[in-house]
C-alpha cells in the first residue's frame, strides 16, 4: 500500500484520484458495478455483435490456415526476392500492440502512476491476446506447423538438431515466450483477489465452482495480501525489462541482417517506441467503445484517455525521429544502396504507402498538442485507428521495400499480398476480438480491488488533517 | 456462507502443482521415447517379402559376398537390388522346381520385376551414397547389422538423423580397414580409436564440420 505520510502529498494524490474516478463512488458501488457486468447483467446487443464479427473473421483464419496446410505457402504473395511478407509484418505488428499492457501494468506500477488502475486489467488481457495472435505467424509461416517444435525449441530430438542460437529469430522465440509467460502470470496474479470477489458474489453453482478454483483459495487475509503485494512487485520487476527487450530483439530480426533498410543501429529504440505507440493506440481503440457500452465513464475517465494521448504524442515523436534519422543516415552513409533504398521508398512503386505511413505516424499525431483533441472522444478514436494503420504500414514498408529491390536489378520484383494473406491477417483480428469479448464477459475487465484503493475513503485512515 | 469445496479440495489443489510438473515431464519423456522406439523407426521389424529370401542362408550358410548381388555398392549411390536374372544364375539349376521360388521364375518368364518390400527407406530429402561410405571404410555390418544371421531382412539401425550424426561427428569410432568392409563377423579391435584416427587420416575422411554440414546430406 502506498505510504502517504504528509498532508501535502495526500492532497496532491487526492487531486489526482479525483480525476481518475467519477465522484460519489464507494467501495460497494465499485464492486457492484464491475462485478455485475460479469455476473448479473445480460450481455448487451453490441457484445453479441462484436463476438459475431470476431467469430466470423476467426472462421476465416481457420479456412485460410487449413488451405495453407493443404497447399503450402504458395498461396501467399511471397516469392523471391520478397520472401518475408505478411507473416512477419503481422507478427511484429501484433507483438508491438502487446507492449502497452506490460508498460501499463509493470512500469507504471513501479512509477506509482495510479491512473493506470482502471485500464491495466484489460490492457494486460490485450497483451496476452496480441501475443497469441502474433505467435500464430511464426508457427504457420512455413506451412508446416507440426515441424515448429524443433525449429523453435531446443530439445533432444531424434535429429540431434538444435536451433541456430546465433540467429535473432531464435532469440525472438525466447523473448516472446518469456514475455507471454510473465504477462500471463502477472495478469493472473492480479486477477486472484477479484476472482475471489466474483466467487463470493456468484449465485450459480457452476460460477461458484469455476471462480472458486481460479481464485486459488483466496480469503483476503493479511498474509494473502502481503504475498500478493510481494508477488506482484516481483513480477513487475521481471516484466519491466521485457517491455524494452522484446521489441529490441524483434528489431534484431532485421537489424542483424545486412539488407539496406534493415541494417540500422537505430532499430531497437525506434521499434520499442513504436511498439508502445501502437499498444496505446490499441488500448484507446478498445477502451472508447467499452466505456460507452458498459457505462464505465466514471472509471475510464477523460483523464485516462488524455494521458494515453500524451503517451502517443511522445512515443509518436520518437518513431518520427526514427524515420527522419533513417533518411539522414541513408544520405550520410554515402552508400549507394542505402541511398537508393530511401529514394525507392519515397518515390518507388510503394511510395504511396510510405507517405501514408509518414502521415499516420508522423503528421497526424501532432493534433495531440491540443488539449481539445486529447479530450475529444471522436478525435481520439479516429486517431487511434490511424495510428494502428500507420504502425502496420511501417512494418510493411520496412519488410517489403527493403527486399523488393535487391542489390542486382535482375533480381528485382514486386510483392502483393493475396486474398489468403488478407484472410489470415483478418483472421487474427477475429481471434483477438473473440478472445477480448469472451474476456469481458467472464472476467472483471477493470481491477475491482485496485479501483477501491483509489477512492478517497481508502486513504484517510491514519493521516491527521 | 456455506463452503463451496470440501476440505479435501486443499490436498487436490496442492497435488495439482506437483502433478502438473510431473505430467509435463512425463509427457515429454513419453514423446522422446516413442520417437526413438521401433514403433516410430521400424527398427528390427521383419518385413514380409514376396519371396522369403534368407540372407542367413545365402550369406551365412553359403558364403556369398555382399557384392555378388549388391554389385554397384562400391561405385554408386545405390547398392542395387539384384535383377531376377541374378537369382536365376543359380536357381535355374538348384531348387528350380520349388513352389516357394515360383514368383522368381514367374518374374523371369514375364520379365516383370519382383516387387520387394523396401527395408531401409531413408526420406527422399536425404542424399545417401553407398559408395563413399564403403570406400572410406564403413563396414556393411556397421549400419545393416549381421545380415548373415537374418532369415528375413530387418532394419538393424534406427536410421534417425541423430544416428547418422553419431558417426559423422566421430567417424574414428566406427571406420575399419577397407579389406574388412564386407566382413560380417568383424569385431572392432580394442584399439579402435587409435586405428580409427589413423584410418580417418589415411582415407582422407572429411573434417567433422564438413561431414555435419547441412548440404552434405540435404541438397
Amino acid at each position: 500500500m502506498e505510504n502517504t505520510s504528509t498532508v501535502k502529498e495526500l492532497s496532491l494524490a487526492e487531486r489526482e484520484r479525483a480525476a481518475v474516478i467519477g465522484p460519489g463512488h464507494t467501495f460497494a458501488t465499485i464492486t457492484d458495478k464491475i462485478a455485475s457486468i460479469v455476473l448479473h447483467e445480460p450481455s448487451p446487443a453490441s457484445w453479441w455483435l462484436g463476438l459475431l464479427i470476431g467469430l466470423t473473421l476467426l472462421s476465416g483464419l481457420g479456412l485460410s490456415v487449413g488451405y495453407l496446410l493443404f497447399k503450402g505457402t504458395g498461396i501467399w504473395g511471397i516469392n523471391i526476392p520478397v520472401g518475408w511478407g505478411f507473416a512477419i509484418i503481422n507478427f511484429v505488428w501484433w507483438i508491438g500492440i502487446g507492449h502497452a499492457g506490460t508498460l501499463i501494468s509493470a512500469i507504471l506500477l513501479l512509477l506509482k502512476q495510479r491512473w493506470r488502475t482502471s485500464i491495466n486489467r484489460f490492457a494486460e488481457a490485450m497483451t496476452l491476446f496480441a501475443v497469441a495472435c502474433a505467435a500464430i505467424f511464426p508457427v504457420i509461416h512455413t506451412g508446416r506447423p507440426w515441424l515448429a517444435a524443433y525449429w523453435l525449441f531446443p530439445y533432444p530430438n531424434t535429429m540431434a538438431l538444435m536451433p541456430q542460437f546465433r540467429s535473432p529469430l531464435m532469440w525472438d522465440v525466447f523473448a516472446v515466450s518469456t514475455y507471454g509467460t510473465v504477462s500471463l502470470l502477472f495478469w493472473y496474479v492480479g486477477l486472484i483477489p477479484d476472482l475471489a470477489t466474483l466467487r463470493d458474489r456468484a449465485t450459480a453453482k457452476f460460477q461458484k465452482i469455476a471462480y472458486g478454483i481460479l481464485s486459488l483459495g483466496w480469503r483476503g487475509s493479511a498474509v494473502h495480501w502481503h504475498r500478493y503485494e510481494t508477488a506482484s512487485l516481483l513480477l513487475a520487476g521481471l516484466a519491466t525489462p521485457l517491455v524494452l527487450s522484446v521489441h529490441t530483439i524483434v528489431s534484431f530480426d532485421f537489424a542483424v541482417s545486412v539488407i539496406p533498410g534493415w541494417h540500422a543501429t537505430i532499430f531497437p529504440p525506434y521499434f520499442v517506441a513504436g511498439a508502445i505507440f501502437s499498444g496505446f493506440a490499441m488500448v484507446v481503440t478498445l477502451s472508447i467503445p467499452i466505456r460507452a457500452i458498459y457505462g464505465l465513464q466514471d472509471f475510464i475517465t477523460l483523464k485516462h484517455l488524455e494521458n494515453m494521448a500524451k503517451v502517443m504524442l511522445a512515443t509518436g515523436w520518437i518513431v518520427f525521429y526514427g524515420y527522419l534519422m533513417e533518411i539522414f543516415i541513408a544520405w550520410y552513409s554515402g552508400n549507394e544502396y542505402e541511398r537508393y533504398m530511401m529514394i525507392n521508398r519515397q518515390m518507388g512503386p510503394y511510395a504511396p504507402f510510405y507517405w501514408a505511413l509518414i502521415f499516420c505516424n508522423g503528421i497526424a499525431p501532432q493534433i495531440f498538442w491540443w488539449k481539445k483533441a486529447r479530450t475529444s472522444i471522436p478525435i481520439l478514436f479516429i486517431m487511434s485507428i490511424v495510428i494502428n494503420i500507420g504502425m502496420w504500414l511501417e512494418r510493411f514498408i520496412i519488410v517489403v521495400t527493403s527486399l523488393h529491390r535487391d542489390f542486382l536489378p535482375s533480381s528485382w520484383g514486386m510483392y502483393w499480398p493475396t486474398i489468403w494473406d488478407w484472410m489470415t491477417y483478418a483472421g487474427t483480428l477475429g481471434l483477438f476480438l473473440t478472445l477480448f469479448f469472451l474476456f469481458i464477459r467472464v472476467l472483471p475487465m477493470i481491477s475491482i480491488f485496485e479501483m477501491r484503493t483509489i477512492i478517497p475513503q481508502a486513504k484517510v485512515a491514519g493521516v491527521h488533517k | 456462507m456455506p463452503q463451496i469445496f470440501h476440505r479435501s479440495a486443499n490436498i487436490y489443489s496442492k497435488a495439482s502443482i506437483v502433478g502438473g510438473v510431473l505430467f509435463a515431464g512425463l509427457a515429454l519423456t513419453l514423446i522422446l521415447t516413442i520417437s526413438r522406439s521401433s514403433y516410430a523407426t521400424q527398427q528390427n521389424v521383419n518385413r514380409d517379402q514376396p519371396v522369403p529370401f534368407s540372407h542367413a542362408h545365402h550369406v551365412g550358410g553359403m558364403g556369398l559376398d555382399c557384392r555378388y548381388c549388391h554389385n554397384s555398392v562400391e561405385i554408386s549411390s545405390s547398392a542395387n537390388v539384384p535383377p531376377t536374372k541374378t537369382c536365376m544364375n543359380c536357381h535355374s539349376m538348384v531348387w528350380n522346381e520349388s513352389p516357394t521360388l515360383e514368383p522368381v521364375r514367374a518374374s523371369f518368364r514375364t520379365n516383370e520385376s519382383i516387387a520387394w518390400t523396401r527395408v531401409h527407406d531413408l526420406p527422399d530429402y536425404v542424399y545417401f551414397n553407398h559408395s563413399i561410405h564403403v570406400n572410406k571404410g564403413v563396414g556393411c555390418q556397421t549400419c545393416h547389422g549381421q545380415v548373415d544371421r537374418m532369415a528375413l531382412m530387418a532394419q538393424h539401425s534406427p536410421l534417425t538423423m541423430e544416428w547418422c550424426l553419431d558417426c559423422h561427428r566421430q567417424p574414428e569410432r566406427y571406420v575399419r580397414k577397407r579389406e574388412d568392409v564386407f566382413r560380417m563377423d568383424y569385431v572392432p579391435p580394442s584399439n579402435q580409436l587409435e586405428l580409427g584416427k589413423q584410418l580417418v587420416a589415411e582415407y582422407k575422411i572429411a573434417k567433422t564440420e564438413n561431414l555435419t554440414s547441412c548440404s552434405t546430406c540435404h541438397r
